[in-house]
């Protein structure tokens, strides 16, 4: 039933080529029924499923000379994720209602990069795995470099470059692995009980993991995000940001971290001060928080706050990730769930609301249109989503980071001072970009010409309050995430991790 | 010398006779019934006899599996030649049918004859491990293509192409011959196992190779360095690519590709079993192998580069198969029976795609006067099922699963390093290069997709946008990217063809 997922998005994507051009109306609600019933089937799962462990869905031989199967599944963490997914596909949908231009193609390409995400999602052979992850690069460029705006075919043919030097990477590091294990299997399972050399595997994680971490946005690889989101349309930078990132991240845990544990091990010696991998990547991840959030403070540009802001919190997923200990694990996966709804819900206030009705996202610009009289819905649904991004308690991101944080404290306890540094920044950007384009004193003679903005519509309502109501959610009631991410991290696929380092 | 059994012979080579026969029909029956009428119908019928020829010799390898080794491998007919001479003739049937509504030529029962002799030149090819007889039909081959490439007589850069691509062919053939001869000096034998007996019984492993092997190794690389377009072989190609009619330049980019890659790979690791040497990073030691990993390496790097600053699309498409030639000669050096597999399944599924993308090159210049990069902006507003096809070629091409590039680039390299850690250094560098090489296929598409029509299209009436295509040709490209999805999607149709055609040939 979850592969239906994959195969309702492809088949969406097909239908709408095939639709007449002209009729714009009805592609879009072609698109939005298939992401309602992509994300009622996930729902379902997510509601029944509630043990965490790894659940088969597809297993079928697909290239019997190579041992490569056709095989999908689900655990904890991918349902959590699958969730995320199809909630941002259906209020990406919603935010997108305005799209006339071309509208087929782009929902047509839209849909193809959900099933492709909902694809890497379910994998469990990391072949099949890595094909969905290389189709996610296509319909980016195009979602980009069609229907996007500031130096929009830059922005695109940057993100790909990254996107494909990465799994350049990870392709290495899997052919790698398939051939020194020699099994001729590319089950995940497999490949992470084979016990590679540590020679092997210190060389091989380092590879895979910055192949996926570079679409999780870690420092200094992060250049493609900021001037990625920018450029792209809203429903594309939600999804770039919501769940496009999180696939690197996700990579990093289940690919990178699961097939070579011992890569995490000390090397014993000292490169300034830092001994293994995992420190390492542990303090580019900082970097990433502290660095993006002191450059969200700066920017001009509304839209480059929030993309800043993403490569800050996608710092926290990577870090939590290193800390290598339960609470920091879990942590980071509600974070990517977290931080998939937030930066959502931002996108959508800058790109959508904001800037389709203002034309300029140049916080000088917007701060003497007196938003907040003239949008009040956006200005209010901006303040949440800032409280929740700040981490205040309620919200997702306040629980995501907390668990992150205590998980730093047991592992890095000299890095939590600048994780602190991090949060902090993370609150004046959020307050900066909040009064300079909602709520700067109104400048009375200047406002005048503008014409009223056009009011907030349905689908940018329901799309805001469902992405708001996830967050309260999961911020009131982190169980409902928890209770399967904990098993799944607990099952025997992490065995390798757990005897590796794992405090 | 045991006595030659001609009706064997004739057997074996029914094949070809029923091709040759084809050709000549197919000529005459132009010459002399449709010489008054339209150059559209005379294409059409003359491509139709000459496609109904290829497919009767498909019909007659596949329902004749024979397993025969004629005069000491002068003759071989087994499953392996069979599935490369089936590729190949599905190859030229389909460079016929797209060629019926170009207009570069009167002489048309005369284009038909030289695909098809060239056709029969690659068949014979295949099926032979006899220096001799690889030397004659790769001249067949390469003499019908240098005559293809000038078919178009109203462009002047069509026979400056044929020149120069007749001058460089005349010259590697001349090395190859040179290399032939000192290989035959050295075991007494034409024929390819005999030599690598005698390159066995002429030195204990680990002595020097014997300066004349060294030398017939150079100069055969060379000549079939040319014919794949390796660095730094590959002058002839871009120009060639670009100044040959289309169908003829497909057809150079496909089918030849097949037919030499296949023997090349024959020679090296039948011919030459023995003297391989080692590429393994930072220990290379005397043999072929070393030669093959240094051309391979400089292919991917300069083809790859070159391609990112070209404006013609044929040019784009040259340089890109250069850096394909330098993915494919890994193959070759890792010579395992699955790096076989995986050559074959690599040049046959880039046969399609490249000829798909010469076919849509074709229609666009037909219609636009050029292949540009400008010429393809807009396409998918003007031919949305054309524009389709280009991007699943492109795409293959640069190897995006599902598309069957993907698989051909995965098999090759898990094949070059299953047998042994030693070109780990070549695969990470194909690797990063088809990396780069995203970049200049997603140029074409960014024009087709991203770009609007130019001033002049979008003024015009909406008759004129859009692209009228013919039907057969461009039902030939659907086919064509049908496959490349296809054998992306389930590789295994045709992965399952070869591992069974190599297991029992035993290579």
């Amino acid at each position: 039933m979850l592969a239906w997922t994959i195969y309702i998005s492809f088949l969406g994507a097909l239908l709408l080529l095939l639709l007449p051009k002209s009729n714009a109306a009805a592609a879009r609600v072609l698109a939005l029924l298939a992401a309602l019933v992509t994300f009622a089937i996930t729902l379902v799962f997510f509601l029944q499923h509630r043990t965490g462990e790894m659940l088969t869905v597809t297993d079928v031989s697909w290239i019997p000379s190579l041992g490569i199967r056709y095989h999908l599944a689900a655990d904890g963490i991918s349902l959590v994720l699958l969730l995320l997914t199809g909630i941002i596909a259906v209020t990406g949908i919603l935010f997108s209602w305005n799209i006339e231009h071309r509208a087929n193609e782009f929902f047509a390409f839209y849909l193809l990069l959900i099933g492709s995400v909902y694809g890497v999602f379910l994998s469990y052979d990391l072949l099949l795995l890595f094909v969905f992850y290389e189709i996610v690069i296509i319909p980016k460029y195009f979602l980009i470099a069609i229907w996007g705006s500031t130096r929009r075919e830059y922005g695109a043919m940057k993100l790909v470059l990254y996107s494909f030097i990465g799994s350049a990477m990870v392709l290495v590091g899997l052919i790698a692995a398939y051939v020194v294990a020699g099994a001729k299997t590319m089950a995940l399972g497999d490949l992470a009980g084979f016990p590679f050399s540590a020679h092997f595997q210190m060389w091989a994680f380092p590879l895979v993991f910055v192949g996926f971490a570079i679409l999780a946005g870690l420092w200094p690889f992060h250049t493609w995000a900021p001037t990625g989101h920018v450029a792209a349309p809203t429903a594309a930078s939600m999804l770039l940001a919501g769940v496009v990132m999180k696939l690197g991240a996700y990579g990093c845990l289940r690919v990178a971290m699961t097939l070579f544990p011992l890569g995490l091990a000390p090397w014993g010696f000292h490169v300034l001060g830092l001994g293994s991998w995992r420190e390492v990547f542990a303090v580019l991840a900082v970097i990433g928080i502290v660095y993006g959030a002191m450059v969200a403070l700066v920017q001009k540009d509304f839209k480059f706050v929030i993309g800043y802001s993403s490569v800050s919190h996608m710092g926290f997923i990577l870090l939590g990730l290193m800390t290598l200990n339960q609470i920091g694990l879990s942590g980071a996966v509600v974070q990517m769930f977290s931080h998939g709804i937030l930066a959502g819900l931002m996108f959508a206030v800058v790109g959508r609301m904001v800037y389709d009705r203002t034309h300029t996202r140049e916080l000088a610009l917007l701060g003497p249109m007196d938003l907040n009289k003239a949008i009040p819905f956006a200005a209010a649904t901006f303040v949440v989503a800032g409280m929740a991004s700040m981490g205040l308690p309620g919200f997702s991101g306040f629980v995501a980071e907390l668990m992150i944080v205590i998980g730093v404290w047991h592992a890095f306890p000299i890095l939590t001072v600048l994780v602190g540094l991090g949060l902090v920044v993370g609150v004046a950007y959020i307050w900066r970009a909040m009064q300079k384009a909602f709520f700067a004193e109104a400048d009375r003679a200047s406002a005048a010409p503008h014409a009223p903005l056009p009011p907030i519509t349905l689908p940018e309502r329901l799309g805001a309050i469902v992405l708001i109501v996830a967050s309260v959610i999961v911020g009131l009631y982190p169980q409902v995430l928890l209770n399967i991410i904990v098993p799944a991290l607990n099952s025997p696929l992490f065995n390798g991790l757990r005897q590796g380092g794992w405090r | 010398m045991s006595t030659v059994n001609y009706a064997q012979l004739w057997q074996l080579a029914l094949p070809q006779v029923i091709v040759v026969a084809a050709a000549l029909i197919a000529l005459a029956v132009d010459l002399l019934l449709l010489r008054m009428r339209p150059t559209h119908t005379r294409f059409t019928v003359a491509a139709l006899l000459g496609s109904l020829g290829c497919v009767l010799a498909i019909v007659r390898l596949v329902l004749a599996p024979a397993q025969v080794n004629v005069l000491d491998g002068t003759l071989l007919a087994n499953p392996l030649t069979h599935l490369v001479q089936v590729a190949l003739l599905v190859l030229a049937i389909a460079t016929l049918l797209m060629a019926t509504n170009s207009r570069f030529t009167e002489h048309i029962g005369e284009f038909v004859l030289l695909i098809l002799v060239a056709t029969v030149g690659s068949m014979f090819l295949a099926s032979s491990q006899d220096l001799l007889v690889i030397f004659i039909s790769l001249e067949l081959l390469s003499l019908s293509l240098y005559i293809l490439t000038a078919f178009d007589k109203h462009r002047p850069h069509s026979s400056e192409a044929a020149l120069k691509y007749f001058l460089f062919g005349g010259m590697s053939a001349a090395f190859l011959l040179f290399g032939f001869s000192l290989l035959y000096g050295l075991s007494n034998s034409t024929s390819l196992p005999r030599i690598a007996d005698a390159i066995h019984a002429s030195g204990a492993t680990g002595s020097p190779l014997n300066p004349l092997l060294l030398i017939a190794i150079v100069t055969t690389v060379i000549g079939f360095g040319f014919k794949v377009a390796a660095f730094p072989f590959h002058f002839w190609a871009p120009d060639v690519y670009q100044g040959a009619p289309a169908p003829s330049a497909g057809f150079i980019a496909s089918a030849s590709k097949v037919a030499s890659f296949f023997i090349f790979f024959q020679i090296m690791a039948v011919g030459f079993a023995g003297a391989e040497g080692s590429a393994a990073w930072m220990r290379f030691t005397t043999g072929w192998v070393p030669v093959l990993a240094v051309v391979a390496a400089l292919s991917m790097v300069l083809g790859n580069l070159v391609a990112i600053v070209q404006r013609s699309v044929r040019r784009l498409l040259a340089y890109s198969a250069i850096a394909h030639a330098g993915y494919m000669l890994l193959a070759i050096a890792s010579h395992t029976q699955q790096s076989l597999g995986a050559l074959l399944y690599y040049v046959i599924t880039y046969a399609l795609a490249t000829l798909g993308a010469f076919g849509v090159v074709a229609i666009v210049e037909h219609r636009t006067g050029g292949d540009r990069l400008s010429d393809f902006d807009g396409l998918s507003r003007r031919a949305p099922v054309l524009s389709g096809c280009m991007f699943i070629f492109l795409l293959s091409l640069a190897g995006i699963p599902p598309l069957a590039g993907f698989f051909g680039k995965f098999y090759l390299f898990v094949s070059v390093l299953g047998s042994g850690p030693g070109l780990l250094w070549l695969v990470v560098l194909a690797i990063a290069m088809s990396a780069v090489s995203l970049y200049y296929y997603l140029q074409v598409l960014k024009r087709i997709y991203v770009a609007n029509p130019s001033e002049e299209v979008a003024n015009a009436s909406a008759d004129a946008t859009t692209i009228g295509t013919p039907i057969l040709s461009q039902a030939v490209v659907v086919l064509l990217a049908a496959g490349v999805v296809l054998f992306g999607c389930a590789p295994h149709l045709l992965l399952h063809w070869i591992d069974a055609a190599i297991r029992t040939t035993g290579f």
